[in-house]
């Protein structure tokens, strides 16, 4: 590559970073004020692609691009708010996180209503009217788009930055960051506050979309494309950061720049092909970022929020008739494959349904008691998975062998990314954890050779007598009650205990002479072991394992399970993974729309149990047992 | 008195009992019908497989016009795989438990069809993989009870073959979707091409991943590497992208560019006005189809549907009638049966005369290939011929080293 074409490069680089900056700088505001993980920030990007498409072809000219895009910015920033007003302001009060299973539901119900509203093909916009052509730089051609997006990116920076520093409301959203509570106790509204932050935040990721239809189709994968890109970016640049989101922009959008430009080198013998690396580039700068400053580039150590929800009970030891419903839950369990002889799906589904409990508890281990919420719990999944299928493939082990080696090899995982993951805190934690789950996900779909790339490990069936469905589901129930029960034994002994005072309380911990890191990374490794199990039977009872398999959608899955049941309590995984895995298959199945219905769903379930399907049974009981108390 | 908090209980024991009995209580109906089991990834791939369902309706309801097969009619029990081979799997299982079928078609992505086929050669089920293009549904990882339908990855670079090599051009450069279907489409044009000419050089590989090229640096990584001739197996949202910036930015002028799928509609049409015109590829030229065969699968489509078919339709279409006239053939849905009227079955479909092969049980449909033209504001395909699929594959005695010994 010569200089000039590597200068030229860096030209393009800055081009994609604009676009990059705009979707996450909404998404970082957001987070600062609300502290809102907003998962559906890619689909209002997408809103934004399909709206000013609409706008520039139907009305058409200049004024239908440039107009449009103006148009958009101001639409979507009001869908924002109306999202804001009708749905989240609701649920604020909900434990951390929770928000996110709102957002979640949006992101599904608002890819089903592009579908229904735009239609199914990709929709490429005009090119931008007065900025068609190209100018020539360095001896290439530039388009003069292009140009006009490494100027614009700075300059709405600029006037964010203004915003921030000399409006009322941007020091209102400053304020509000540092402290929500006591901008709250000052007599400033607060709910309009937040409308407006997520109204801005909305805004911008509406303009980042319509300012991309020039370069690219309004597609219906944009919305997940967009939000995995944004995430990187905020964390990188350090959470609630304008000008941090800005460099980090940058930086990504250089690396992978540079990385295209490199193509193809000679090491003396062996051969890189650097343009494959763009798969997992800004995964292993998000990494490496974090690793060596946990708060991002330009973040500061996040300020521990006094929690707007209702405190979190401690976790008692089951009451006696909880243990009686368990066991005959159990009983019930074992006896399904009678029960349910005349329809054998059951069995499918219930095995589907054990493997999503197993996930969801061994995530819940972490994310509840623990106060890790990781983002990444399909690394431990896949690496299970993997580990038995690999074993099957390259050495025909015994099933035994492999599904011993599953845990194992997520163990290890586990420990090594843990070991980095536990020394942060709060989202950056989240983030690196999914970091490492991508970065996994990557090697396991690049290395053609050892693990079939994309196409996955085909034929890895359980050996006799496993191999039929009945013996198949006893073994997965057997496992998956030993899995749940450890989790509960180690969350019973000391260790969960000490794992719990750490999460509440690290300096008292500390101070009692508990080694908070150490006890959370175990707690991280044993997650992940058990989490492995889970890997390992879900390969042997699809037969198969491929790296879609492992990707994101899996980790943000357990997510919703886990929250969806209700992260307060010890059975809500349980619950979460078995409804998610019922409704999401028998959703599947009745409706051509099914995600939307799925998302309408979530929604519903929301709004009503805003603690999770388990913690709004629970506070129902606590609060009958007062009533009749005070009755009495 | 009902209180709000029992109204809550209440809703919550009916959610339990509800998701108890969705999987339970499914009463087996009265057998008047040929049941087929269906399923794809209707989500995420939208833009194919909208006119494939189109398509493959319009072909059930004119069997089913005509009385069906072996007097009884045909019933499609379509499904959303979910897009990912997990669920893939399960939603075939549960159309073999409990919808009761022994015969499942359908998958778009390679590797979803790829872990069909795995399932479908344990559960011993009839399958036809109608889309996914991966060599391995066939070859090294085919079994007896799978077929499938849509022209392979190696058929569509063999297509493209004889135009590449006539170029004569030296410095190639590549560009793909970084996974398997990118991968083998490139490995496979390279093999043939340096077989023919020796003294060809592969200047640049740029393989971005799936749906996220960042399209003007790709564009201008190519040029820079100085080559004669492009070989793109780009698609969808980022072959948009590629023909756009590189438009802009000049580095198509001049050069030759060999391109699979481009001129198929689903991808060919949105670049509207700007399709790159000169373009070598496969496709299917839908308006300029004249044969008798074609132009009546086209009337009957655009009378049911007020709309043009797309490629995706075509797959849907044959993909049913294949099946009927595979169990017609047969005279049983028996799954021996079936597989055995399926190797060597003969058919016709608007493409033309086909048949599916006893060696490998690939299909030998062809495709269009051609240069993509402008006309009328629209991209199509100009000077284009039909390619028979079966003058492209490698013979039955190449195809069974490929394939495993156990069968």
């Amino acid at each position: 590559m010569s200089f000039n074409a590597f200068l030229f490069q860096a030209l393009n680089g800055l081009s994609a970073a604009s676009g990059l900056f705009f979707v996450a700088a909404g998404l970082s505001l957001i987070f600062g004020v609300t502290r809102i993980v907003n998962i559906a920030h890619g689909s209002l990007y997408m809103i934004g692609t399909y709206i000013a498409y609409s706008i520039a072809t139907k009305v058409g000219g200049a004024f239908g691009f440039w107009g449009g895009i103006v148009i958009t910015a101001l639409l979507v920033g009001l869908i924002g708010a109306a999202i804001e007003i009708v749905l989240l302001r609701r649920i604020y009060r909900a434990p951390e996180l929770f928000q996110l299973l709102a957002t979640f539901a949006l992101v599904l119900v608002i890819n089903d209503a592009t579908l229904w509203i735009w239609g199914p093909e990709d929709l490429l916009g005009p090119r931008a009217p007065g900025l068609t052509g190209s100018i020539e730089v360095l001896g290439r051609r530039l388009p003069t788009y292009d140009i006009f997006l490494i100027f614009v990116g700075p300059f709405v920076l600029w006037m964010l930055h203004l915003a921030l520093a000399k409006t009322r409301f941007g020091r209102l959203m400053r304020a509000a960051t540092q402290d929500r509570e006591m901008v709250g106790a000052l007599g400033v509204n607060q709910a309009m506050l937040f409308t407006g932050v997520f109204a801005l935040g909305a805004l911008l990721a509406g303009l980042g979309g319509a300012l991309q239809i020039a370069r690219e189709p309004a597609t219906l994968a944009t919305d997940l494309i967009v939000i995995g890109d944004a995430f990187v970016v905020v964390v990188v640049g350090g959470m609630g950061s304008i000008s941090g989101a800005y460099l980090a922009a940058v930086i990504i959008a250089e690396v992978k720049a540079l990385c295209i430009g490199l193509g193809i080198v000679n090491f003396g013998g062996f051969t890189v092909n650097f343009s494959k690396l763009t798969l997992v580039a800004e995964f292993l700068v998000m990494a490496a970022v974090l690793i060596a400053r946990p708060y991002g580039l330009l973040g500061r150590e996040q300020v521990a929020v006094r929690s707007v929800a209702e405190p979190e009970e401690p976790l008692r030891p089951s009451t006696p008739a909880t243990k009686i419903a368990g066991l005959i839950l159990l009983v019930v369990l074992v006896c399904l494959p009678l029960i349910a002889k005349n329809s054998p799906y059951t069995l499918v589904l219930g095995i589907d349904v054990l493997i999503a409990v197993l996930f969801a508890t061994s995530l819940h281990f972490i994310m509840g008691p623990g106060g890790m919420h990781s983002f990444g719990h399909a690394a431990y999944f896949g690496l299970g998975a993997y580990g038995a299928a690999l074993l099957v493939k390259w050495f025909a082990a015994p099933m035994g062998l492999a599904l011993a080696a599953a845990p194992m090899l997520a163990l290890v995982g586990a420990l090594l990314f843990g070991w980095f993951a536990v020394r942060l805190s709060g989202v950056y934690l989240a983030m690196l954890t999914l970091a490492f789950a991508q970065i996994v996900w990557a090697a396991v779909f690049q290395w053609e050779t050892l693990t079939g790339g994309s196409n996955g490990v085909l034929g890895v069936w359980p050996s006799a007598p496993f191999d039929t469905r009945t013996p198949f589901y006893f073994l997965t129930l057997a496992l998956a009650a030993f899995g749940v029960l450890l989790l509960r034994k180690f969350l019973f002994a000391p260790f969960g205990y000490a794992m719990r005072a750490g999460r509440d309380s690290p300096l008292r911990a500390e101070a009692i002479g508990l080694d908070v890191k150490r006890v959370h990374w175990l707690a991280f490794a044993i997650a992940g072991a058990v989490c492995g199990i889970a890997g390992g039977l879900f390969a042997f009872a699809k037969g198969s394992i491929s790296p879609e398999t492992i990707g994101v959608s899996r980790s943000i899955d357990g997510l919703v399970m886990v929250l969806l049941g209700g992260i307060q309590t010890l059975t809500g995984p349980i619950v979460g993974a078995s409804v998610y895995a019922v409704l999401q298959d028998y959703m599947m199945r009745s409706t051509e729309y099914w995600r939307a219905l799925l998302g309408g769903i979530i929604l519903l379930l929301v709004l009503a149990f805003p603690s999770g399907i388990v913690g709004g049974f629970v506070k129902l009981i606590s609060r009958r047992k007062t009533t009749s108390k005070a009755a009495s | 008195m009902m209180t709000a908090r029992s109204l809550h209980s209440l809703a919550i024991a009916g959610a339990f009992a509800g998701a108890l009995t969705l999987s339970f209580g499914h009463a087996a109906r009265a057998q008047d019908t040929i049941k087929i089991g269906e399923l794809n990834s209707y989500k995420t791939q939208t833009a194919f497989l909208d006119p494939y369902k189109k398509g493959w309706e319009l072909a059930i309801e004119q069997i089913n016009a005509k009385g069906g097969v072996l007097g009884k009619k045909l019933e499609v029990i379509s499904r959303d795989d979910g897009s990912t081979p997990g669920d893939a799997v399960r939603v075939a299982d549960e159309l073999v438990t409990r919808e009761g079928v022994n015969i499942i078609a359908g998958t778009f992505l390679s590797h979803i069809g790829l872990a069909v086929t795995e399932f479908a050669g344990k559960k011993k089920v009839f399958f036809l993989a109608a889309e996914p293009l991966t060599d391995k549904i066939t070859w090294q990882n085919g079994n007896k009870y799978t077929f499938r339908l849509r022209a392979t990855t190696y058929m569509q670079v063999a297509m493209l073959m004889p135009a590449a090599v006539a170029a004569k051009k030296k410095r190639w450069a590549l560009v793909y979707p970084n996974f398997e279907y990118g991968q083998a489409a490139v490995a496979t044009f390279k093999e043939m091409l340096k077989a023919q000419q020796p003294d060809v050089e592969f200047v640049t590989e740029q393989a971005p991943p799936l749906g996220k090229v960042d399209a003007g640096a790709v564009v201008q990584a190519i040029d820079d590497a100085k080559p004669d001739a492009i070989f793109n197996v780009l698609f969808g949202a980022d072959f948009s992208k590629l023909v756009r910036e590189g438009t802009t930015r000049g580095v198509f002028k001049d050069r030759t560019v060999v391109s699979l799928l481009s001129g198929e509609p689903e991808y060919l049409d949105p670049v509207k006005e700007e399709a790159p015109v000169g373009w070598i590829v496969t496709g299917y030229p839908w308006d300029k189809i004249k044969t008798p065969e074609y132009l009546a699968f086209l009337t009957a489509y655009q009378k049911k549907y007020n709309d043009y078919p797309r490629l995706g339709s075509i797959v849907g279409y044959v993909t049913m009638t294949s099946l009927a006239a595979g169990i017609a053939k047969a005279g049983s849905t028996d799954t021996d049966k079936l597989i055995a009227a399926f190797e060597g079955l003969k058919l016709d479909s608007p493409f033309g005369p086909f048949m599916y092969r006893a060696s490998d049980h690939q299909a030998t449909m062809g495709a269009y290939v051609g240069k993509i033209s402008l006309e009328g504001g629209k991209g199509t395909m100009a000077d284009f011929k039909y390619v028979d699929g079966a003058t492209v594959l490698p013979s039955d005695a190449e195809v069974k080293k490929l394939r495993p010994a156990t069968e």
